[in-house]
């Protein structure tokens, strides 16, 4: 009983003084003086326009990543292929690779002397490279999410359906969708949280013009460097509850995914 | 009759997905070359004087620190991670549903956020006094916050899964609980906490966006493999970035077939059968 008692308050210890003692603390930090600092910090046109920013590069990175995500992992699932181990290797690289070193892929591969250096229009230190980093990173998690549902679901229903003469296209969207669109719905918040979390990447890619490139991540730090620590604490806010909202999501999706 | 209708059409059927996964296939090749393998091959296209790049003492120095960190935090994952799991499965308290959600906290906050937070607690003028910024064991801390999740979240499904009849039969032959865990449930344990472990060492070896603000880069103290590398690229040293970044890349692809290698262990009983 003491053993068991001693465990949980370690573990609930260790928990508060990682975690939750100071992510409340900034919120606590951000309304000390009251909510007009921090409104009027989030409301600056450079805060506005990293807000809208980081809010266009998802809305590109996860329905791209999305459609992706469902091919692929009908791709691993139902498909035999030479090279697939190598295929799983490579889906999970994002989430052990460090962003910096993603980043730097991009600035090598469309900056000067790259091998896209010549293309029309301004990939590098633009929107175009910062949702090429944000793609990048947030890559695996539909793909991960969807793959373990559609080999529990099997094969029987879409022979059903084949049988009864219905052509691929209708047995996906009739039949293999509706079993995994739980699964997609839990990647694609993971996938938006990422997208809206990232940084290291982009923080590369961006060049990090204020009021031009930033996105709300860059902004925390220009601002902490800057001095303005109410900036940072106010945006840092809006990011954590971004990230709250995920959490509530995910907690919401898990049960019925688990369900089916 | 429409027994054979039936045998006639579905040659056709048999062909239409395949046309189907011939598309989807390019797709996903076409997405994949263009999203990751093409960058990655530019960083090896330039890495350079690789020998010079990667001898060179402070990227040695910034690599070692990252390795010993990332150590240290696979280490203290695995016992806190599993104690953790341990906790969430087996225990009952209030708000016990609270804390497993607050769980994926790390994963879903943004690194920097992450990194600022641990500052308001631990930094200049914060609350407890202690100050760590521009320290080693603040990088310490803030790859312990990032990597929290990672060992909970394998355990924990195994150990929900985990029959307790083994256990409940070793403590009527007169086992002791410490017996019990580290000879029936430690065992069955091991191959999620090393996946766990491995995916957390992987993401601390690399981390950026969490030890940023918080080590201040002082080379040969604080600076790590991420933040070095970063440095290399605004001082415009791009072959010196590119040497290190792919000692991190083989070592995320390391940690990746390693953690390969372990689930095919793990599950070789299944696949005997």
């Amino acid at each position: 009983m003491i053993a068991r008692l001693s465990l949980r308050f370690g573990v609930l210890a260790y928990l508060a003084a990682i975690l939750l003692v100071p992510v409340g603390l900034v919120f606590w930090r951000t309304f000390e003086h009251g909510v007009h600092p921090a409104w009027a910090a989030v409301t600056t046109p450079d805060a506005q326009h990293a807000f809208w920013l980081t809010l266009e590069i998802a809305a590109i990175a996860v329905p791209l990543n999305t459609i992706f995500g469902v091919l692929c992992a009908l791709a691993i699932v139902r498909h035999r292929f030479p090279g697939k181990g190598l295929l799983n290797a490579v889906v999970d690289l994002p989430l052990a690779l460090s962003p910096v070193v993603v980043g730097l892929a991009l600035y090598l591969l469309y900056g000067r002397n790259g091998w896209f250096d010549a293309l029309p229009f301004q990939v590098l230190f633009a929107t175009p490279s910062m949702v090429l980093a944000t793609i990048f990173v947030s890559l695996p998690f539909v793909v991960r999410e969807v793959v373990p549902v559609l080999r529990e679901i099997g094969t029987d229903q879409e022979e059903a359906a084949a049988t009864l003469g219905a052509g691929a296209f209708a047995t996906f969207r009739r039949v293999t969708l509706p079993a995994i669109r739980w699964a997609i719905a839990y990647g694609v918040v993971l996938t938006t949280a990422r997208s809206i979390g990232e940084f290291g990447a982009v923080s590369v890619v961006s060049g990090r013009i204020s009021g031009k490139t930033e996105t709300l991540t860059l902004l925390v730090q220009d601002k902490y460097e800057s001095f303005d620590v109410t900036g940072a604490y106010a945006a840092s806010v809006v990011l954590a509850l971004i990230a709250i909202a995920t959490l509530l999501l995910m907690t919401m999706f898990r049960p019925r995914e688990e369900r089916t | 009759m429409a027994v054979d209708a039936a045998a006639l059409r579905a040659p056709a059927r048999a062909r239409a997905p395949r046309l189907g996964g011939v598309v989807g296939g390019g797709i996903v090749a076409g997405y994949l070359s263009l999203i990751v393998l093409l960058p990655l091959a530019a960083i090896a296209a330039r890495s350079g004087n690789f020998r010079n790049a990667v001898t060179n003492r402070e990227a040695v120095s910034a690599l070692e620190l990252s390795l010993v960190l990332a150590l240290l935090v696979a280490l203290v994952n695995a016992v806190v991670g599993t104690a953790t799991a341990w906790v969430l499965v087996r225990d009952e308290f209030r708000g016990k549903r609270l804390v497993n959600t607050v769980i994926d906290l790390p994963f879903a906050l943004p690194t920097i956020v992450a990194g600022l937070t641990l500052l308001a607690l631990y930094g200049p003028r914060g609350w407890t006094g202690v100050d760590v910024a521009f320290t080693r064991t603040g990088v310490l801390l803030a790859l312990l916050f990032v990597t929290l999740p990672f060992v909970v979240r394998t355990v924990q499904p195994v150990l929900l899964e985990l029959d307790r009849d083994m256990e409940e039969a070793a403590a009527s032959l007169g086992a002791r609980p410490t017996a019990i865990f580290r000879r029936i449930v430690f065992p069955n344990l091991l191959p999620a906490i090393l996946s766990g472990v491995a995916l957390a060492f992987a993401r601390a070896v690399g981390e950026f966006g969490s030890v940023v603000l918080i080590s201040g880069n002082l080379p040969f103290k604080t600076e790590v493999a991420s933040v070095y590398i970063f440095g290399r690229i605004q001082s415009n040293d791009a072959p010196g970035a590119a040497a290190l970044s792919l000692v991190l890349l083989g070592i995320s692809f390391a940690v990746l077939l390693a953690v390969g290698a372990v689930r095919r262990w793990a599950t070789r009983h299944d696949r005997e059968a």
